[in-house]
Protein backbone atom coordinates (compact mmCIF):
# COMPACT_ATOMS: atom_id res chain seq x y z
CA UNK A 1 0.00 0.00 0.00
CA UNK A 2 2.66 2.41 1.07
CA UNK A 3 4.96 1.57 -1.83
CA UNK A 4 2.11 1.77 -4.33
CA UNK A 5 1.31 5.26 -3.21
CA UNK A 6 4.98 6.16 -3.28
CA UNK A 7 5.30 4.98 -6.87
CA UNK A 8 2.21 6.78 -8.02
CA UNK A 9 3.34 9.95 -6.35
CA UNK A 10 6.62 9.67 -8.18
CA UNK A 11 4.78 9.11 -11.42
CA UNK A 12 2.60 12.10 -10.71
CA UNK A 13 5.73 14.17 -10.15
CA UNK A 14 7.25 13.03 -13.40
CA UNK A 15 4.03 13.89 -15.20
CA UNK A 16 4.28 17.38 -13.83
CA UNK A 17 7.90 17.69 -14.91
CA UNK A 18 7.00 16.43 -18.36
CA UNK A 19 4.20 18.93 -18.74
CA UNK A 20 6.47 21.66 -17.47
CA UNK A 21 9.08 20.83 -20.10
CA UNK A 22 6.63 20.79 -22.97
CA UNK A 23 4.78 23.89 -21.77
CA UNK A 24 6.74 26.32 -23.99
CA UNK A 25 5.61 24.36 -27.01
CA UNK A 26 2.06 24.04 -25.70
CA UNK A 27 1.78 27.82 -25.28
CA UNK A 28 3.54 28.49 -28.58
CA UNK A 29 1.29 26.03 -30.36
CA UNK A 30 -1.90 27.55 -28.96
CA UNK A 31 -0.91 31.19 -29.46
CA UNK A 32 1.20 31.15 -32.62
CA UNK A 33 -0.19 28.20 -34.55
CA UNK A 34 -3.66 27.04 -33.53
CA UNK A 35 -5.09 30.48 -32.85
CA UNK A 36 -3.79 31.95 -36.14
CA UNK A 37 -5.11 28.94 -38.01
CA UNK A 38 -8.61 29.35 -36.59
CA UNK A 39 -8.47 33.13 -36.84
CA UNK A 40 -7.61 33.00 -40.52
CA UNK A 41 -10.60 30.73 -41.06
CA UNK A 42 -12.84 33.24 -39.28
CA UNK A 43 -11.28 36.21 -41.13
CA UNK A 44 -11.90 34.44 -44.41
CA UNK A 45 -15.62 35.02 -43.90
CA UNK A 46 -15.17 38.72 -43.22
CA UNK A 47 -14.45 41.95 -44.97
CA UNK A 48 -11.40 43.04 -43.03
CA UNK A 49 -8.87 45.69 -43.77
CA UNK A 50 -6.45 46.27 -40.97
CA UNK A 51 -7.83 49.79 -40.49
CA UNK A 52 -11.39 48.87 -39.60
CA UNK A 53 -13.14 46.11 -37.70
CA UNK A 54 -13.96 42.86 -39.50
CA UNK A 55 -17.48 42.64 -40.92
CA UNK A 56 -19.00 39.21 -41.41
CA UNK A 57 -19.88 38.64 -45.06
CA UNK A 58 -20.39 34.87 -45.25
CA UNK A 59 -19.03 33.19 -48.33
CA UNK A 60 -18.62 36.41 -50.32
CA UNK A 61 -14.82 36.24 -50.37
CA UNK A 62 -14.90 32.72 -51.73
CA UNK A 63 -17.58 33.51 -54.26
CA UNK A 64 -15.71 36.59 -55.39
CA UNK A 65 -12.43 34.78 -55.95
CA UNK A 66 -14.05 32.07 -58.04
CA UNK A 67 -16.17 34.40 -60.11
CA UNK A 68 -14.75 37.94 -60.16
CA UNK A 69 -11.06 37.93 -59.31
CA UNK A 70 -9.15 38.47 -62.55
CA UNK A 71 -6.01 36.75 -61.29
CA UNK A 72 -7.30 33.92 -59.12
CA UNK A 73 -7.48 31.13 -61.68
CA UNK A 74 -4.34 32.26 -63.47
CA UNK A 75 -2.40 32.38 -60.26
CA UNK A 76 -3.69 28.98 -59.19
CA UNK A 77 -2.74 27.53 -62.55
CA UNK A 78 0.72 29.10 -62.46
CA UNK A 79 1.31 27.68 -58.97
CA UNK A 80 0.23 24.17 -59.92
CA UNK A 81 2.33 24.22 -63.08
CA UNK A 82 5.26 25.56 -61.11
CA UNK A 83 4.97 22.72 -58.58
CA UNK A 84 4.46 20.21 -61.36
CA UNK A 85 7.64 21.33 -63.12
CA UNK A 86 9.89 21.98 -60.17
CA UNK A 87 9.15 19.12 -57.76
CA UNK A 88 9.54 16.12 -60.11
CA UNK A 89 12.55 17.60 -61.91
CA UNK A 90 14.23 18.34 -58.62
CA UNK A 91 13.64 14.83 -57.32
CA UNK A 92 14.71 13.10 -60.55
CA UNK A 93 17.83 15.22 -60.66
CA UNK A 94 18.59 14.60 -56.99
CA UNK A 95 18.21 10.85 -57.46
CA UNK A 96 20.35 10.81 -60.57
CA UNK A 97 23.22 12.66 -58.92
CA UNK A 98 22.88 10.60 -55.75
CA UNK A 99 23.26 7.43 -57.80
CA UNK A 100 26.34 8.77 -59.50
CA UNK A 101 27.82 9.81 -56.17
CA UNK A 102 26.99 6.42 -54.72
CA UNK A 103 29.45 4.78 -57.09
CA UNK A 104 32.76 4.44 -55.36
CA UNK A 105 34.24 7.62 -56.73
CA UNK A 106 37.38 9.38 -55.72
CA UNK A 107 36.86 12.89 -54.39
CA UNK A 108 33.36 11.88 -53.37
CA UNK A 109 33.32 14.33 -50.49
CA UNK A 110 34.34 17.15 -52.73
CA UNK A 111 31.48 16.47 -55.15
CA UNK A 112 28.98 16.01 -52.38
CA UNK A 113 29.97 19.41 -51.04
CA UNK A 114 29.85 21.05 -54.44
CA UNK A 115 26.38 19.71 -55.18
CA UNK A 116 25.07 20.62 -51.79
CA UNK A 117 26.39 24.16 -51.66
CA UNK A 118 23.60 25.78 -53.75
CA UNK A 119 21.00 24.41 -51.37
CA UNK A 120 22.26 26.19 -48.30
CA UNK A 121 21.77 29.52 -49.99
CA UNK A 122 18.29 28.33 -50.72
CA UNK A 123 15.74 31.04 -51.02
CA UNK A 124 18.16 33.85 -50.30
CA UNK A 125 17.62 37.15 -52.03
CA UNK A 126 21.27 37.28 -53.07
CA UNK A 127 20.87 34.17 -55.20
CA UNK A 128 17.54 35.31 -56.63
CA UNK A 129 19.24 38.52 -57.76
CA UNK A 130 22.03 36.50 -59.36
CA UNK A 131 19.44 34.39 -61.16
CA UNK A 132 17.71 37.47 -62.45
CA UNK A 133 20.97 38.73 -63.90
CA UNK A 134 22.03 35.42 -65.41
CA UNK A 135 18.74 34.95 -67.23
CA UNK A 136 18.27 38.50 -68.44
CA UNK A 137 17.76 38.86 -72.17
CA UNK A 138 21.31 40.11 -72.56
CA UNK A 139 22.48 37.90 -69.72
CA UNK A 140 25.21 35.32 -69.45
CA UNK A 141 23.03 32.32 -70.26
CA UNK A 142 21.92 33.73 -73.59
CA UNK A 143 25.43 34.82 -74.48
CA UNK A 144 26.67 31.30 -73.79
CA UNK A 145 23.92 29.84 -75.91
CA UNK A 146 24.92 32.21 -78.69
CA UNK A 147 28.37 30.64 -78.77
CA UNK A 148 26.91 27.26 -79.64
CA UNK A 149 24.54 28.94 -82.08
CA UNK A 150 21.32 28.76 -80.14
CA UNK A 151 19.26 31.94 -80.55
CA UNK A 152 18.55 34.00 -77.45
CA UNK A 153 15.64 32.88 -75.31
CA UNK A 154 13.60 35.48 -73.48
CA UNK A 155 13.92 33.66 -70.16
CA UNK A 156 12.16 36.20 -68.01
CA UNK A 157 10.17 38.21 -70.54
CA UNK A 158 8.22 35.47 -72.23
CA UNK A 159 5.18 34.25 -70.30
CA UNK A 160 5.65 30.63 -71.33
CA UNK A 161 9.30 30.45 -70.37
CA UNK A 162 9.42 32.57 -67.21
CA UNK A 163 7.73 29.93 -65.09
CA UNK A 164 10.34 27.39 -66.15
CA UNK A 165 13.13 29.86 -65.39
CA UNK A 166 12.05 30.39 -61.81
CA UNK A 167 11.58 26.68 -61.26
CA UNK A 168 15.11 26.07 -62.55
CA UNK A 169 16.32 27.94 -59.50
CA UNK A 170 14.63 25.42 -57.22
CA UNK A 171 15.82 22.46 -59.24
CA UNK A 172 19.35 23.79 -58.85
CA UNK A 173 18.93 23.50 -55.10
CA UNK A 174 18.49 19.76 -55.11
CA UNK A 175 21.19 19.16 -52.49
CA UNK A 176 19.14 18.19 -49.45
CA UNK A 177 16.97 15.75 -51.41
CA UNK A 178 20.15 14.32 -52.87
CA UNK A 179 21.68 13.73 -49.46
CA UNK A 180 18.51 11.93 -48.39
CA UNK A 181 18.63 9.72 -51.46
CA UNK A 182 22.30 9.06 -50.88
CA UNK A 183 21.57 7.93 -47.34
CA UNK A 184 18.79 5.72 -48.68
CA UNK A 185 20.97 4.18 -51.36
CA UNK A 186 23.56 3.21 -48.80
CA UNK A 187 20.88 1.31 -46.85
CA UNK A 188 20.08 -1.03 -49.72
CA UNK A 189 21.79 -4.37 -49.01
CA UNK A 190 24.26 -5.41 -51.66
CA UNK A 191 23.05 -9.02 -51.70
CA UNK A 192 19.74 -7.89 -53.22
CA UNK A 193 21.68 -6.76 -56.25
CA UNK A 194 23.75 -9.97 -56.19
CA UNK A 195 20.58 -12.02 -56.30
CA UNK A 196 19.22 -9.87 -59.07
CA UNK A 197 22.35 -10.29 -61.16
CA UNK A 198 22.31 -14.05 -60.70
CA UNK A 199 18.77 -14.01 -62.03
CA UNK A 200 20.17 -12.28 -65.08
CA UNK A 201 18.73 -8.81 -64.55
CA UNK A 202 20.39 -5.92 -66.36
CA UNK A 203 21.16 -2.53 -64.88
CA UNK A 204 17.84 -1.06 -65.87
CA UNK A 205 15.88 -3.98 -64.40
CA UNK A 206 17.92 -3.74 -61.19
CA UNK A 207 17.10 -0.06 -60.96
CA UNK A 208 13.36 -0.49 -61.46
CA UNK A 209 12.99 -3.68 -59.45
CA UNK A 210 15.31 -3.02 -56.54
CA UNK A 211 16.64 0.53 -56.25
CA UNK A 212 13.43 2.41 -56.94
CA UNK A 213 11.14 0.30 -54.71
CA UNK A 214 13.64 0.47 -51.86
CA UNK A 215 13.73 4.26 -52.13
CA UNK A 216 9.98 4.80 -52.20
CA UNK A 217 9.72 5.89 -48.53
CA UNK A 218 12.26 8.64 -49.20
CA UNK A 219 10.60 9.61 -52.45
CA UNK A 220 7.29 9.81 -50.62
CA UNK A 221 8.70 12.02 -47.86
CA UNK A 222 10.45 14.29 -50.35
CA UNK A 223 7.38 14.53 -52.53
CA UNK A 224 5.20 15.76 -49.67
CA UNK A 225 7.67 18.24 -48.18
CA UNK A 226 8.82 19.65 -51.52
CA UNK A 227 5.28 20.03 -52.82
CA UNK A 228 4.19 21.94 -49.73
CA UNK A 229 7.19 24.21 -50.18
CA UNK A 230 6.61 24.67 -53.89
CA UNK A 231 2.95 25.60 -53.44
CA UNK A 232 4.02 28.38 -51.05
CA UNK A 233 7.00 29.66 -53.06
CA UNK A 234 7.53 33.39 -52.75
CA UNK A 235 11.07 34.78 -52.78
CA UNK A 236 12.17 33.51 -56.20
CA UNK A 237 9.12 34.69 -58.08
CA UNK A 238 8.97 37.96 -56.18
CA UNK A 239 12.61 38.97 -56.71
CA UNK A 240 13.26 37.50 -60.16
CA UNK A 241 10.09 38.30 -62.08
CA UNK A 242 7.81 39.98 -59.54
CA UNK A 243 4.92 37.96 -60.89
CA UNK A 244 5.38 38.99 -64.49
CA UNK A 245 5.40 38.96 -67.44
CA UNK A 246 1.66 39.31 -67.82
CA UNK A 247 1.13 37.56 -64.48
CA UNK A 248 2.72 34.36 -65.82
CA UNK A 249 4.69 33.85 -62.59
CA UNK A 250 2.12 35.39 -60.27
CA UNK A 251 2.28 32.47 -57.85
CA UNK A 252 -0.32 32.04 -55.15
CA UNK A 253 2.13 33.14 -52.47
CA UNK A 254 2.55 36.46 -54.28
CA UNK A 255 -1.17 36.89 -54.62
CA UNK A 256 -1.76 36.33 -50.91
CA UNK A 257 1.01 38.81 -50.12
CA UNK A 258 -0.39 41.43 -52.51
CA UNK A 259 -4.01 41.16 -51.42
CA UNK A 260 -3.16 41.00 -47.73
CA UNK A 261 -0.22 43.32 -47.27
CA UNK A 262 -0.32 45.63 -50.28
CA UNK A 263 -4.07 46.12 -50.67
CA UNK A 264 -4.78 45.38 -46.98
CA UNK A 265 -7.66 43.04 -47.84
CA UNK A 266 -6.86 40.78 -44.91
CA UNK A 267 -10.16 38.91 -44.99
CA UNK A 268 -9.89 38.18 -48.66
CA UNK A 269 -6.25 37.13 -48.37
CA UNK A 270 -7.21 34.78 -45.54
CA UNK A 271 -9.79 33.17 -47.77
CA UNK A 272 -7.12 32.74 -50.45
CA UNK A 273 -4.78 31.15 -47.97
CA UNK A 274 -7.47 28.68 -46.96
CA UNK A 275 -7.96 27.67 -50.56
CA UNK A 276 -4.23 27.01 -50.74
CA UNK A 277 -4.38 25.07 -47.49
CA UNK A 278 -7.29 22.99 -48.78
CA UNK A 279 -5.33 22.15 -51.92
CA UNK A 280 -2.35 21.10 -49.85
CA UNK A 281 -4.49 18.95 -47.57
CA UNK A 282 -6.23 17.24 -50.48
CA UNK A 283 -2.91 16.66 -52.18
CA UNK A 284 -1.28 15.27 -49.04
CA UNK A 285 -4.29 13.06 -48.32
CA UNK A 286 -4.22 11.67 -51.85
CA UNK A 287 -0.51 10.99 -51.58
CA UNK A 288 -0.97 9.19 -48.28
CA UNK A 289 -3.85 7.17 -49.73
CA UNK A 290 -1.89 6.22 -52.80
CA UNK A 291 1.19 5.42 -50.74
CA UNK A 292 -0.17 1.98 -49.83
CA UNK A 293 0.07 1.08 -53.47
CA UNK A 294 3.58 2.27 -54.18
CA UNK A 295 5.52 2.99 -51.01
CA UNK A 296 7.42 -0.06 -49.92
CA UNK A 297 8.30 -0.43 -46.25
CA UNK A 298 10.63 -3.20 -45.31
CA UNK A 299 9.18 -5.42 -42.55
CA UNK A 300 6.11 -3.22 -42.62
CA UNK A 301 6.87 -1.31 -39.44
CA UNK A 302 10.54 -0.54 -39.50
CA UNK A 303 9.94 3.19 -39.84
CA UNK A 304 10.18 5.16 -36.64
CA UNK B 1 26.70 23.17 -60.20
CA UNK B 2 28.75 25.71 -58.33
CA UNK B 3 29.55 27.62 -61.50
CA UNK B 4 26.91 30.33 -60.88
CA UNK B 5 28.38 30.86 -57.43
CA UNK B 6 31.92 31.10 -58.74
CA UNK B 7 30.67 33.43 -61.44
CA UNK B 8 29.01 35.59 -58.81
CA UNK B 9 32.24 35.78 -56.86
CA UNK B 10 34.33 36.94 -59.80
CA UNK B 11 31.58 39.19 -61.14
CA UNK B 12 31.84 41.22 -57.96
CA UNK B 13 35.38 42.22 -59.03
CA UNK B 14 34.47 43.13 -62.58
CA UNK B 15 33.80 46.56 -63.94
CA UNK B 16 30.13 47.22 -64.42
CA UNK B 17 30.46 47.48 -68.22
CA UNK B 18 32.38 44.24 -68.40
CA UNK B 19 29.43 42.43 -66.81
CA UNK B 20 27.44 43.08 -69.95
CA UNK B 21 30.14 42.70 -72.54
CA UNK B 22 32.43 39.84 -71.67
CA UNK B 23 31.84 36.15 -71.16
CA UNK B 24 35.07 35.47 -69.39
CA UNK B 25 34.91 34.16 -65.90
CA UNK B 26 37.90 36.09 -64.64
CA UNK B 27 37.73 39.88 -64.64
CA UNK B 28 39.99 41.73 -67.09
CA UNK B 29 41.35 43.60 -64.16
CA UNK B 30 40.19 43.27 -60.61
CA UNK B 31 38.13 46.15 -59.29
CA UNK B 32 38.20 46.21 -55.53
CA UNK B 33 36.10 49.28 -54.99
CA UNK B 34 32.78 47.49 -55.50
CA UNK B 35 33.06 46.14 -51.97
CA UNK B 36 33.64 49.39 -50.05
CA UNK B 37 31.26 51.28 -52.38
CA UNK B 38 28.55 48.63 -52.13
CA UNK B 39 28.97 48.53 -48.37
CA UNK B 40 27.99 52.20 -48.23
CA UNK B 41 24.46 51.25 -49.30
CA UNK B 42 22.18 53.61 -51.17
CA UNK B 43 20.75 55.81 -48.45
CA UNK B 44 21.86 56.92 -45.07
CA UNK B 45 22.55 53.44 -43.69
CA UNK B 46 25.47 51.22 -44.56
CA UNK B 47 25.67 47.47 -44.57
CA UNK B 48 27.20 47.71 -41.12
CA UNK B 49 23.69 48.49 -39.91
CA UNK B 50 22.04 45.79 -42.02
CA UNK B 51 24.54 43.15 -41.02
CA UNK B 52 24.23 44.10 -37.39
CA UNK B 53 20.44 43.82 -37.67
CA UNK B 54 20.60 40.42 -39.35
CA UNK B 55 23.05 39.05 -36.82
CA UNK B 56 21.04 40.37 -33.90
CA UNK B 57 17.80 38.90 -35.20
CA UNK B 58 19.30 35.58 -36.22
CA UNK B 59 21.41 35.22 -33.08
CA UNK B 60 18.51 35.53 -30.66
CA UNK B 61 16.23 33.42 -32.82
CA UNK B 62 18.76 30.60 -32.94
CA UNK B 63 19.47 30.85 -29.22
CA UNK B 64 15.83 30.69 -28.19
CA UNK B 65 15.00 27.98 -30.70
CA UNK B 66 17.67 25.76 -29.19
CA UNK B 67 16.69 26.43 -25.58
CA UNK B 68 12.98 25.90 -26.10
CA UNK B 69 13.33 22.94 -28.46
CA UNK B 70 15.62 21.01 -26.15
CA UNK B 71 13.28 21.47 -23.19
CA UNK B 72 10.29 20.28 -25.18
CA UNK B 73 12.17 17.41 -26.79
CA UNK B 74 13.31 16.30 -23.35
CA UNK B 75 9.75 16.43 -22.07
CA UNK B 76 8.43 14.33 -24.93
CA UNK B 77 11.21 11.78 -24.98
CA UNK B 78 11.68 11.07 -21.26
CA UNK B 79 8.41 11.71 -19.43
CA UNK B 80 4.92 10.29 -19.37
CA UNK B 81 1.99 12.61 -18.96
CA UNK B 82 -1.68 12.65 -19.88
CA UNK B 83 -2.48 12.94 -23.61
CA UNK B 84 1.18 12.57 -24.50
CA UNK B 85 0.50 10.56 -27.65
CA UNK B 86 -2.10 13.04 -28.82
CA UNK B 87 0.10 16.06 -28.13
CA UNK B 88 3.01 14.43 -29.89
CA UNK B 89 0.86 13.78 -32.95
CA UNK B 90 -0.27 17.38 -32.86
CA UNK B 91 3.31 18.59 -32.71
CA UNK B 92 4.35 16.38 -35.61
CA UNK B 93 1.36 17.42 -37.71
CA UNK B 94 2.37 21.08 -37.40
CA UNK B 95 5.48 20.14 -39.39
CA UNK B 96 3.19 20.37 -42.37
CA UNK B 97 1.34 23.51 -41.36
CA UNK B 98 2.00 25.99 -44.15
CA UNK B 99 3.29 29.41 -43.20
CA UNK B 100 1.08 30.97 -45.88
CA UNK B 101 -2.08 30.11 -43.94
CA UNK B 102 -1.18 31.64 -40.61
CA UNK B 103 0.76 34.63 -41.83
CA UNK B 104 -2.14 37.10 -41.81
CA UNK B 105 -3.55 36.42 -38.32
CA UNK B 106 -0.01 36.33 -36.99
CA UNK B 107 0.62 39.73 -38.48
CA UNK B 108 -2.51 41.12 -36.87
CA UNK B 109 -1.64 39.47 -33.56
CA UNK B 110 1.86 40.96 -33.58
CA UNK B 111 0.45 44.32 -34.54
CA UNK B 112 -1.84 44.19 -31.52
CA UNK B 113 1.12 43.25 -29.35
CA UNK B 114 2.98 46.26 -30.76
CA UNK B 115 5.77 44.08 -32.14
CA UNK B 116 5.74 45.32 -35.74
CA UNK B 117 8.87 46.85 -37.18
CA UNK B 118 11.06 44.89 -34.81
CA UNK B 119 12.52 41.43 -34.38
CA UNK B 120 10.14 40.11 -31.74
CA UNK B 121 7.93 38.40 -34.38
CA UNK B 122 10.95 36.19 -35.05
CA UNK B 123 12.34 35.81 -31.56
CA UNK B 124 9.25 35.20 -29.44
CA UNK B 125 7.82 32.30 -31.51
CA UNK B 126 11.30 30.78 -31.36
CA UNK B 127 11.26 31.06 -27.57
CA UNK B 128 7.95 29.16 -27.56
CA UNK B 129 9.27 26.28 -29.66
CA UNK B 130 7.32 27.07 -32.80
CA UNK B 131 9.75 25.08 -34.94
CA UNK B 132 8.54 21.49 -34.63
CA UNK B 133 11.24 20.33 -36.98
CA UNK B 134 13.94 20.92 -34.39
CA UNK B 135 11.91 19.38 -31.58
CA UNK B 136 11.46 16.30 -33.71
CA UNK B 137 15.14 16.21 -34.57
CA UNK B 138 16.20 16.41 -30.92
CA UNK B 139 13.62 13.81 -29.85
CA UNK B 140 15.10 11.43 -32.40
CA UNK B 141 18.51 12.15 -30.94
CA UNK B 142 17.44 11.65 -27.31
CA UNK B 143 15.88 8.33 -28.25
CA UNK B 144 19.35 7.15 -29.09
CA UNK B 145 20.72 7.99 -25.63
CA UNK B 146 20.30 5.26 -22.98
CA UNK B 147 17.75 5.97 -20.26
CA UNK B 148 20.07 4.46 -17.66
CA UNK B 149 22.03 7.69 -17.84
CA UNK B 150 19.05 9.66 -16.55
CA UNK B 151 18.27 7.10 -13.92
CA UNK B 152 21.75 7.09 -12.46
CA UNK B 153 21.81 10.87 -12.45
CA UNK B 154 18.55 10.81 -10.57
CA UNK B 155 19.98 8.38 -8.00
CA UNK B 156 22.82 10.81 -7.53
CA UNK B 157 20.25 13.42 -6.57
CA UNK B 158 19.77 15.36 -9.77
CA UNK B 159 16.35 16.74 -10.47
CA UNK B 160 15.11 16.37 -14.07
CA UNK B 161 16.29 19.83 -15.10
CA UNK B 162 19.79 19.16 -13.77
CA UNK B 163 19.80 15.79 -15.51
CA UNK B 164 19.09 17.60 -18.75
CA UNK B 165 21.70 20.30 -18.33
CA UNK B 166 24.45 18.14 -16.78
CA UNK B 167 24.06 14.79 -18.50
CA UNK B 168 22.04 14.99 -21.71
CA UNK B 169 22.97 18.39 -23.07
CA UNK B 170 26.72 17.79 -23.16
CA UNK B 171 26.02 14.58 -25.06
CA UNK B 172 23.69 16.31 -27.53
CA UNK B 173 26.20 18.84 -28.74
CA UNK B 174 26.23 17.44 -32.29
CA UNK B 175 22.44 17.50 -32.55
CA UNK B 176 22.19 20.97 -31.03
CA UNK B 177 24.91 22.16 -33.33
CA UNK B 178 23.17 20.98 -36.47
CA UNK B 179 19.82 22.35 -35.29
CA UNK B 180 21.51 25.70 -34.65
CA UNK B 181 23.12 25.72 -38.07
CA UNK B 182 19.87 25.03 -39.86
CA UNK B 183 17.99 27.64 -37.91
CA UNK B 184 20.76 30.14 -38.61
CA UNK B 185 20.55 29.39 -42.31
CA UNK B 186 16.77 29.61 -42.53
CA UNK B 187 16.50 32.80 -40.52
CA UNK B 188 19.41 34.39 -42.33
CA UNK B 189 17.79 33.64 -45.70
CA UNK B 190 14.29 34.55 -44.59
CA UNK B 191 12.75 37.12 -46.86
CA UNK B 192 8.96 37.02 -46.76
CA UNK B 193 8.68 37.47 -42.99
CA UNK B 194 11.29 40.23 -42.94
CA UNK B 195 9.43 41.94 -45.75
CA UNK B 196 6.18 41.86 -43.84
CA UNK B 197 7.34 42.71 -40.34
CA UNK B 198 10.13 45.21 -40.89
CA UNK B 199 9.38 48.60 -42.39
CA UNK B 200 11.97 51.13 -41.40
CA UNK B 201 15.21 51.03 -43.33
CA UNK B 202 17.21 51.42 -40.14
CA UNK B 203 15.96 47.97 -39.11
CA UNK B 204 16.36 46.27 -42.50
CA UNK B 205 18.08 42.92 -42.63
CA UNK B 206 20.62 42.10 -45.33
CA UNK B 207 17.93 40.43 -47.46
CA UNK B 208 15.77 43.52 -47.43
CA UNK B 209 18.72 45.78 -48.11
CA UNK B 210 19.71 43.75 -51.16
CA UNK B 211 16.22 43.75 -52.50
CA UNK B 212 16.06 47.52 -51.99
CA UNK B 213 19.35 47.89 -53.86
CA UNK B 214 18.07 46.31 -57.06
CA UNK B 215 14.91 48.38 -56.86
CA UNK B 216 16.43 51.76 -56.33
CA UNK B 217 19.53 51.65 -58.47
CA UNK B 218 17.85 49.98 -61.41
CA UNK B 219 20.84 47.75 -61.97
CA UNK B 220 23.26 50.56 -62.65
CA UNK B 221 25.87 49.25 -60.26
CA UNK B 222 25.53 45.52 -60.59
CA UNK B 223 29.09 44.89 -59.47
CA UNK B 224 28.32 46.52 -56.14
CA UNK B 225 25.14 44.52 -55.79
CA UNK B 226 27.06 41.35 -56.53
CA UNK B 227 29.72 42.33 -54.04
CA UNK B 228 27.08 42.70 -51.34
CA UNK B 229 25.47 39.42 -52.45
CA UNK B 230 28.80 37.71 -51.91
CA UNK B 231 29.04 39.26 -48.48
CA UNK B 232 25.45 38.25 -47.74
CA UNK B 233 26.03 34.58 -48.45
CA UNK B 234 29.48 34.52 -46.87
CA UNK B 235 28.29 33.54 -43.37
CA UNK B 236 26.44 30.59 -44.90
CA UNK B 237 29.45 29.47 -46.89
CA UNK B 238 31.74 29.75 -43.89
CA UNK B 239 29.38 27.83 -41.64
CA UNK B 240 28.98 25.23 -44.31
CA UNK B 241 32.68 24.61 -44.69
CA UNK B 242 33.41 24.55 -41.01
CA UNK B 243 30.45 22.40 -40.10
CA UNK B 244 29.94 20.17 -43.12
CA UNK B 245 29.81 17.02 -41.08
CA UNK B 246 26.82 18.29 -39.12
CA UNK B 247 25.01 19.40 -42.22
CA UNK B 248 25.08 16.09 -43.92
CA UNK B 249 24.37 14.20 -40.70
CA UNK B 250 21.52 16.51 -39.82
CA UNK B 251 19.88 15.94 -43.16
CA UNK B 252 20.61 12.28 -43.52
CA UNK B 253 19.30 11.34 -40.10
CA UNK B 254 16.12 13.36 -40.10
CA UNK B 255 15.38 14.49 -43.62
CA UNK B 256 14.27 17.99 -44.40
CA UNK B 257 13.49 20.66 -46.88
CA UNK B 258 16.02 22.65 -48.83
Amino acid sequence: MHTARGVSKKQFNRSLWGLLFISPWLIGFLVFQLYPLLASLVYSFTDFSILKKPVFIGFDNYIRMFTQDAHFWGSLKATLIYALISVPSKLIFALLIAMILNLKLKLINFFRTAYYLPSIMGGSVAIAILWRFLFMKSGIINRMLAIVGIPAIDWLGSPNVALITISLLVVWQFGSSMVLFLAGLKQIPEDLYEAGRIDGAGRIRLFFNITLPMLTPIIFFNLIMQSINALQEFTGAFVITNGGPMYATYLFGLKIYDDGFQFLKMGYASALSWVLFAIMMIFTALLFKSSNAWVHYEDGGDQQ
Amino acid sequence: MVYPLIWLFFASFKENTELFSSLQLLPKHFVWSSYPDGWQGAGQYTYTTFFGNSLWMVGWTVFFTLVSSILVAYGFSRFDFPCKKFLFMLMISTLMLPNAVIIIPRYILFKNFGWLDGYLPFIIPAAFACYPFFIFMLIQFFRGLPKELDESAELDGCNPLMTLTHILMPLSKPALFSAGIFQFMWTWNDFLNSLIYINSIRKFTVSLALRMAIDTTGGVTWNQIFAMSVVAVMPLVLIFFFAQKYFVEGIATTGLKG
